[in-house]
This record gives C-alpha cells, sequence and structure tokens, in this order.
C-alpha cells in the first residue's frame, strides 16, 4: 500500500469544479484509488498526508499574495505538478478581473479593503514550473483518466494540440459559425471536448484556451464582419484565457 | 480558572477553505472566529461591464458543485431585469435540472462529507474496505444526479444548454423515459439513505433560531415562490434587499447575513423542510415521519437527515415532471430591454439570491449575490457559540471533530461565500501542567 504512488489535489481560486470531476469519476473512483494512494485532497479526507507526492493536481487561479506563497510551497512538494484546469492553466474565470484595476474591484465587492490582499489573477506558471496542463472549465473527465493513465505509466498524455472544429466535424455537427451565422471561438480553441457546445447548439465560448498556433486575429477580424463591436470582441476573448498571448492578441486586433 | 482554546486549522470534507479558531474560558465562549480564508473572489465586481448572455456561465463558475443553481437564479433575475417570458417547458426542466443536482449534492453530502464522522471514519474511501455496499450506493446515486443534470443541461459540472429565454437543446422522449426508469429503481435506495441517517448518532443540542426558505402553495418550492421565515418573514426578491442585509467582519472573508432589526438566521435542507414539510411528496413524508423525528426541528444537525428525506422527494417529483412533458424544441428569442431584476432560487444549500441591472445594450452595470453559505455563516457562529462550551471537555480530537461536525451540518461552500472559510480549533488548558 505505501509504495503506491501519491496523488495531491490542491485548492487556489476556484469553484471547485474541477476536483469534483475526480470524484465524479464515479464508475472509476474505487479502481483509481487502488492504483494511487489520494494522500492530499482536503474536500474528500480529513487526514491529509505532508508529504512529497508523486502527482499534484493544481485547480484555480493564484489570486493573492498568499496564495503566491503557497504555489511555491506546493511546486517544492509534487515530483509531477500538473495545472489542472482553466483556471490554473491560465488564470480562467477569474482572470476576467483584471480588466478593471485591482482596488476598483475589491471596492465593488467590500467596504473595508485593507483586510483584502488580492493580485490579478494568473494561471499557476506566472509563479512555478508546471509539467502539464489539463485544460477545460471543466476539465474532461476522460482527459483526466488519460492523464492519471499515462502518469502511472510514465508516458505523455496523448491530449489533442487541434482545435475544437475539428472534433465538431467529425461529429458531423452543422457549422454554427459558417452555417448559422452565430459568434463561435471553435477555430482558435483547444480541442479535447468533443466539440460539447456546438454539438448542443450552443456556440464555443473558448473555455479550454487557445489551440496550439491559432490565428485569433483573423478571427477577431471575422467577428466585427458578423456585426460584433470592439468591446464585444474584447469580451470574448478575455474571459477564460484572456491573459495568454494568442487570446490577447485577438482581444487587441480589433 | 481554565483556559482553552480550540484550532482547526482547515475545515476538510466541504468545499472551499476555511479554519476555526475557539477560546473558552471557565466554560464560556470568549472568543470564537470563523475565519473564511477562501480568497475572495469579486465576482460582483467584475461581472459589471460583461454582456446579459455572458452572466450565466461566468456566475456558475461561482461553484463547481452548485453551478445549475447560480446558473438558474442569474437567468431569473436577469430575465426579471429585461422583462423576458419563458415557456412551461422552460420552467419545468429548469426545475428538473435543479433536482437533479440537489440529488447529486445531497448524495455527495450525505454519503461522502457528513457519513464518514458518524461511521468513524476520515473519508468515503476509507469506508469503502468495511462498508463496500454503501460507497458503492453513494457513488450509484450520485451518478444518477449527474447524469441527469448532463441529460437536462448537457454537462453535469458547468451545464450548457439552459440560457436566457429556455433551452438550446432539449432531450428526447427516449432519453428522458431511461433516465425515469433509473429514477424509479432508485426510489428504495433514497428510503434506505433516509433509515441510514436517521440510524446515525446525530447530536443532541437544538438551538431554535429563526429558519428561512422559499415556499409556495402548490408545491416544493425551488426556482419560484416567496421568501418566508418561522419568524413571520414573507418578501418576494425584489423585497429583498429591505430585509435582508450584509456587513463585513475583520476576520473573515465572508460577509455576514442578518435580516434588519432581527438576528443571524438559518437557511438550507432544514429550513426547506420545518417551512414547507406538507408540500413534500407523500412518500417522503411518509419516510420522514417513520424515523421518529418530529419537524419543525431545530437541532442543526438533523440537516443530514433533512437532506435525506428531500432526496426521497427529489426522485418522486423528477419522475412526476418527466411524465408530464412533452418534450420538443422550441424557438425563441430575446430582446434587449433595459432594467433591474431580482430571482431566489433553493440551492441544495439553501437561499441564494442574485440581482442585476442591465443597461439598453445588455450590458452589465451592477450585480449582487449573496450565497447560501454567506446567509448561514453568520448563523454557523452562532451555532458553534452555544455548542462548544458542550464540547470543550472532550478529548482535544474529540471537540475538534465535533466543532467540524457542527459545521459541515450546514454543507458550506466556501467558494460560494468568499466572500468567504480557515479552521483552527486551539484546545490549550492553561491549568495543565
Amino acid at each position: 500500500m505505501n509504495d503506491k504512488p501519491k496523488l495531491a489535489v490542491f485548492k487556489f481560486s476556484s469553484c471547485a469544479g474541477c476536483q469534483l470531476q475526480i470524484v465524479n469519476l464515479e464508475e472509476y473512483l474505487l479502481d483509481i484509488a487502488a492504483l494511487v494512494e489520494i494522500s492530499y485532497f482536503v474536500m474528500a479526507k480529513r487526514e491529509n498526508a505532508d508529504a512529497i507526492y508523486d502527482i499534484g493536481l493544481v485547480e484555480g487561479a493564484v489570486t493573492c499574495g498568499e496564495e503566491i506563497e503557497k504555489i511555491k510551497e506546493v511546486r517544492e512538494k509534487c515530483k509531477l505538478l500538473i495545472a489542472f484546469g482553466s483556471c490554473a492553466c491560465y488564470g480562467g474565470i477569474p482572470s476576467m478581473k483584471n480588466l478593471v484595476p485591482e482596488r476598483e474591484v475589491e471596492k465593488r465587492v467590500y467596504e473595508d479593503v485593507s483586510v483584502i490582499h488580492s493580485t490579478k489573477a494568473f494561471g499557476i506558471d506566472q509563479y512555478v514550473r508546471v509539467d502539464g496542463y489539463l485544460k477545460g472549465c471543466p476539465v474532461d473527465k476522460d482527459e483526466l483518466v488519460e492523464l492519471i493513465k499515462s502518469a502511472l505509466l510514465g508516458v505523455g498524455p496523448n491530449l489533442r494540440p487541434h482545435c475544437v472544429c475539428v472534433e465538431c466535424k467529425l461529429r458531423e455537427n452543422v457549422c454554427l459559425f459558417v452555417s448559422k451565422g452565430k459568434v463561435c471561438m471553435g477555430s482558435v480553441t483547444s480541442a479535447g471536448c468533443g466539440a460539447l457546445c456546438p454539438s448542443l447548439n450552443r456556440p464555443c465560448e473558448g473555455c479550454r484556451g487557445p489551440m496550439n498556433d491559432p490565428n485569433a486575429p483573423s478571427l477577431a477580424r471575422t467577428f466585427m464582419e458578423y456585426g460584433l463591436t470592439r468591446e464585444d470582441v474584447a469580451r470574448k476573448f478575455r474571459k477564460y484565457a484572456g491573459e495568454t498571448e494568442a487570446f490577447r492578441k485577438g482581444a487587441e486586433a480589433v | 480558572m481554565s483556559l482553552k482554546q480550540i484550532r482547526v486549522n482547515y475545515v476538510a470534507r466541504v468545499e472551499g477553505e476555511a479554519s476555526l479558531d475557539v477560546k473558552v474560558q471557565d466554560g464560556r465562549v470568549e472568543e470564537l472566529y470563523l475565519d473564511v480564508y477562501e480568497p475572495p473572489r469579486f465576482f460582483q465586481g467584475f461581472l459589471v461591464g460583461r454582456k446579459f448572455d455572458e452572466v450565466a456561465d461566468t456566475v456558475s463558475r461561482i461553484c463547481g458543485i452548485c453551478p445549475v443553481s447560480h446558473q438558474l437564479t442569474s437567468l431569473l433575475a436577469l430575465e426579471n431585469a429585461m422583462g423576458v417570458k419563458v415557456s412551461q417547458q422552460t420552467r419545468d426542466l429548469r426545475k428538473l435540472l435543479a433536482l437533479a443536482q440537489w440529488i447529486q449534492s445531497h448524495t455527495l453530502h450525505v454519503y461522502m462529507l457528513a457519513a464518514p464522522d458518524f461511521l468513524g471514519y476520515e473519508s468515503v474511501l476509507a469506508m469503502a474496505d468495511d462498508h463496500l455496499p454503501v460507497v458503492q450506493r453513494a457513488l450509484r446515486l450520485k451518478k444518477l444526479g449527474n447524469d441527469l443534470t448532463d441529460l437536462i443541461g448537457g454537462r453535469a459540472v458547468h451545464p450548457i444548454t439552459c440560457v436566457v429565454g429556455g433551452f438550446t437543446k432539449v432531450p428526447s422522449r427516449e432519453q428522458l423515459n431511461a433516465i425515469r426508469d433509473r429514477l424509479a429503481q432508485a426510489k428504495e435506495e433514497m428510503l434506505t439513505t433516509v433509515e441510514l441517517v436517521a440510524g446515525l448518532p446525530l447530536p443532541e443540542f437544538t438551538r431554535e433560531c429563526e429558519h428561512v426558505a422559499l415556499s409556495q402553495p402548490d408545491q416544493y418550492a425551488v426556482n419560484e415562490g416567496r421568501l418566508v421565515s418561522t419568524r413571520g418573514l414573507e418578501i418576494t426578491a425584489g423585497e429583498y434587499r429591505r430585509y435582508i442585509k450584509e456587513k463585513q467582519v475583520p476576520w473573515s472573508h465572508a460577509l455576514h447575513s442578518y435580516i434588519v432589526g432581527r438576528d443571524s438566521f438559518m437557511v438550507g435542507p432544514l429550513a426547506r423542510v420545518n417551512l414547507n414539510f406538507d408540500k413534500l411528496s407523500p412518500d417522503a413524508r411518509r419516510a420522514a415521519e417513520k424515523t421518529g423525528i418530529r419537524f419543525p426541528n431545530f437541532n442543526p444537525f438533523v440537516s443530514a437527515l433533512a437532506r435525506a428525506i428531500e432526496l426521497v422527494h427529489c426522485v418522486d417529483e423528477c419522475v412526476e415532471i418527466i411524465d408530464r412533458l412533452d418534450p420538443h424544441d422550441e424557438e425563441f428569442s430575446v430582446e434587449i430591454r433595459p432594467g433591474e431584476g431580482a430571482a431566489i432560487t433553493e440551492a441544495p444549500r439553501g437561499v441564494l439570491y442574485h440581482s442585476y441591472k442591465v443597461n439598453a445594450q445588455g450590458i452589465v452595470e451592477k450585480a449582487d449575490i449573496v450565497s447560501p453559505t454567506a446567509h448561514n455563516v453568520n448563523n454557523i457562529e452562532k451555532d458553534l457559540r452555544e455548542f462548544v462550551p458542550k464540547v470543550a471537555d472532550l478529548p482535544e480530537e474529540e471537540a475538534t471533530l465535533k466543532c467540524e461536525m457542527a459545521i459541515r451540518n450546514y454543507d458550506p461552500c466556501f467558494s460560494c461565500s468568499a466572500h468567504f472559510l480557515r479552521m483552527k480549533i486551539r484546545h490549550e488548558d492553561a491549568g495543565r501542567p
């Protein structure tokens, strides 16, 4: 039992939806627990070991001074550190606040801001080296299983570098963007979700962040042709991954 | 003179981060701080300037455990603000979606977060060796809730299809029938869950605070209704801010909620069962009566039982709604109009309030969100102030556990309330050598 690899789950600024996806592996959960020792997982366990972990899954963005210290400590304790979900990868939804001066955002919620020590929200690789990225808001359960399997096998996970459009075509969906005139982020967004939203008649919102080498400025210009305002285009790109260089280029292209 | 300090550095098996710090002197609580150290989230801050059709996706990310509640409440508030009317099918599907999330969330709490306390385990996984069938049942029921959410909403965590005005995709009759059969089959297991919880050694502790919940004359209120209480409150969502306010306390990122002119209050399954007992399904009522525990009930530890009773109701009402539905895709369009609107729903953890002001371009100018845990934090502290002296003389480990259990009763969601919890229970005795 003690020679099983140790898995740790850490929470930063986040909704806990990605850690919940671990518990949501319902039919595999006991199998996974047989292969790895779930050694640190505060949301699920009361006894959490302070140890060196083989795999560390970090959920959430870094949004305050205390978390900057904490992510550095976590890095020291994890042999393999995974940015677990779009918040940890890019800053995610919390990074939407980066568009407004920090003090102003604070004042909108708290009367006394003297006890609030928040910073701009970033993905964890702003502060530490990261060994792998599991994208998505939330992470996809199949990709999570793939990641755990490959980590146990000591090989790189088979994650997709291409855009959501590829998966959308494979599902034989009618294109919402070209055929129905709905503004869709699929052509610049990283695949792996199985084109879930477009398959449900909702355009892609870009929750998985940029694919490898996207042409975001071109898409931004097409959005303008579709009648979006500059502010609309900026909002599209500055949502889940607005701090990535690729999506920032899209936001600033028009 | 004896001075004891109880400290819980982090409250485990809850969503989010909080700590508790208590100082007890001569059997009296001198200081008690429930510190929600979850970093501030600022959703109300950064929603300003976003477009109305981005709000539901964004607020969903307040909480991965109750994303449906945040989505639905924001949609209802925005529809009120912009004068959007929705179809009866949309209302039915939304209630189904909300109940599906209750099944997922209540199962998670009853079996995985709370039960290990009562059965003496550190986690549900640790229970698997001795109680494998119970753990398997937990996973099966939780999966049922998730699969139903997935069917209606397109995804269990952060659903996709529910938008301002309606649903982008509606499940087919065949799909609904398939899950209806699974729900009907789960009924027996939900009844077993009530028996399981009723058999747990729930601590004796009663504190008669004000309980607040949505209520409707003809059904168990979830997405619609008036906000009522055990002390005569009866208001609409639009009147909420005149009666319920929040104050900032220096030791916590969670704002403290109170009823104007009165005090803290409790929201959640126990408040709902207390206020709406006669609206529960007949089998849920019978299951409750069979336990011998009477409602209204003011022992916060009975919340676990209230969750189990609601699980029975959830299955019954889901089946009823599915049988009534004639599922079909609907065309709908939304006209952007300026306005201000509020809505209240019952999230798994209790009363959730959203309010928005949008301008003529559909841009959010003001957002106000109060989560169930934000409603409850003040009341959890009040519970602890009375509860701690009763357990302070127990051995340190046991006293700490009991305090954690008193917090876990509320199934707190600290991400939602941070505005929210780190828990320290210091347990020192100055009189000890």
